[in-house]
């Protein structure tokens, strides 16, 4: 029999409505109720969330950092997307709106 | 040359293309997370600072643990609850850190029973009062905001975020250690006696065992031992764990304490601790390390008796963890649930 009481979940939290659920750590759980109630006990206990998400580690399908410069380099060779890379609309410049 | 020579050079310029990057990495001041390649003995170190860190927080559940049932009032209980409760979770978020360099939670707990793995020997001292809650939170708890504050800018990821966490909730341990000992020194005079021996029993566990050996020659110690401890502080704070000499921090701890010390009305037992304000910090009394240690031998009673209670608490939760497997093993799995 497998040990699933070890099964890693992660655990994201929206700490107020009006954000996103975001990543806050780790909790164990054998399925995905044992799983929220570790993570209520673990990372709920003060502040006033809204909700919890819990998502086996497992499902997770992560980047590898070493792929970093072909996934993510497009930003340094394309400056035009940014707006400041363009006349501005102002004479004195961005500050004015 | 032949094939292996040649895979042998590529990983050799492999390693140093990696260590490169990792170094660069630090000296950028950026975080080094889960995935990135690390030197062994980076990985080594972290390992054994969080694991012995996520050990201490579970081990020092137990001298406050053992006051839940005898608290004075039910709002005492209620807040030591939730202080005990606290020091399970840092231990999990620690845990959790761990788990992201590649050991399982069943590793680490079997390598603190087995006692390859250590937690702070502070816990192998007995709470015998009720002040001695309030004098361990207030003390060792304190102790370790002024140790933990810079590990939020340590250099391992997973770490830094732990320990950020772990320090929003400890100024609330401090305070409420603080309140309690403040309220029995507005008591009777017994109470305030109780509350001094409680602080005269803590002091040294706190500002020698929770920083750590000393790591300069402002150590006070035997040069060695200095020696020693430096060694392991440079190599430490070079990769960006550590942020500051065990002395360092040692030294901003009593800066902090005297006061709310003299605002007590309760003495600090070491007649060394004056005002210097020529070096513009609290002067103390140099800590013989050798006797200290020697007095805190794994044998001693207490110590004994910490990691037996823990092994117990495990082997007495083993049914439960038989039968969420089993009951996982029935249909809990979450892909056949989906």
């Amino acid at each position: 029999m497998t040990r699933r009481i070890r099964t890693p979940w992660e655990v994201f939290i929206r700490p107020r409505r009006g954000l996103s659920h975001q990543h806050v750590g780790s909790v164990h759980g054998a399925d995905a109720e044992m799983a929220l109630a570790n993570a209520r006990d673990l990372y709920a206990r003060r502040g006033d969330p809204v909700s919890i998400w819990v998502v086996p580690s497992e499902a997770v399908r992560a980047s590898s950092p070493a792929e970093k410069d072909p996934l993510f380099a497009n930003a340094a060779d394309k400056p035009y997307r940014y707006p400041e890379f363009f006349v501005t609309l102002h004479e004195d410049g961005d500050e004015q709106h | 040359m032949d094939d292996e020579g040649v895979v042998r050079l590529d990983a050799e310029y492999d390693e140093a293309r990696l260590s490169a990057h990792f170094e660069a990495l630090l000296a950028a001041g950026e975080r080094i997370e889960p995935r990135d390649w690390m030197p062994e003995g980076y990985r080594r170190m972290l390992l054994r600072q969080i694991a012995q860190h996520a050990h201490s927080e579970i081990i020092g559940m137990q001298p406050e643990g053992a006051w839940l049932t005898r608290a004075p009032t039910l709002h005492r209980k209620a807040v030591l609850l939730a202080k005990v409760q606290d020091e399970a979770g840092h231990g999990l978020y620690l845990y959790a850190a761990a788990e992201t360099l590649g050991v399982s939670r069943a590793e680490l707990l079997d390598a603190l029973h087995s006692g390859h793995q250590r937690y702070a020997a502070t816990f192998n001292h007995p709470a015998l009062t009720w002040a001695d809650a309030g004098a361990i939170a207030w003390l060792t708890d304190g102790a370790a905001v002024v140790n933990q504050v810079p590990l939020c800018q340590t250099s391992y990821g997973p770490y830094a975020r732990a320990m950020r966490r772990v320090c929003q909730e400890e100024a609330f341990h401090v305070r409420q250690g603080y309140d309690m000992l403040h309220a029995l020194c507005q008591g009777t005079p017994q109470q305030k006696e109780m509350a001094q021996d409680a602080v005269n029993r803590w002091w040294l566990p706190a500002v020698a065992l929770m920083f750590g050996p000393p790591d300069t020659v402002a150590g006070g110690a035997d040069a060695r031992t200095a020696a020693m401890g430096a060694a392991v502080t440079r190599r430490s704070m070079a990769w960006g764990i550590k942020r500051h000499t065990n002395d360092e921090l040692r030294q901003r701890f009593v800066d902090q304490v005297v006061p709310q010390a003299e605002r007590l009305g309760l003495t600090l037992p070491d007649p060394g601790i004056r005002w210097n304000e020529e070096r513009g910090h609290y002067d103390f009394g140099p800590i013989d390390w050798r006797v200290f240690r020697d007095s805190l031998g794994d044998g001693s009673l207490v110590a004994r008796q910490r990691l037996a209670h823990r092994v117990a608490a495990h082997e007495d939760g083993a049914w439960v963890r038989e039968a969420v497997d089993a009951h996982a093993a029935g249909g809990g799995d979450w892909r056949e649930a989906a």
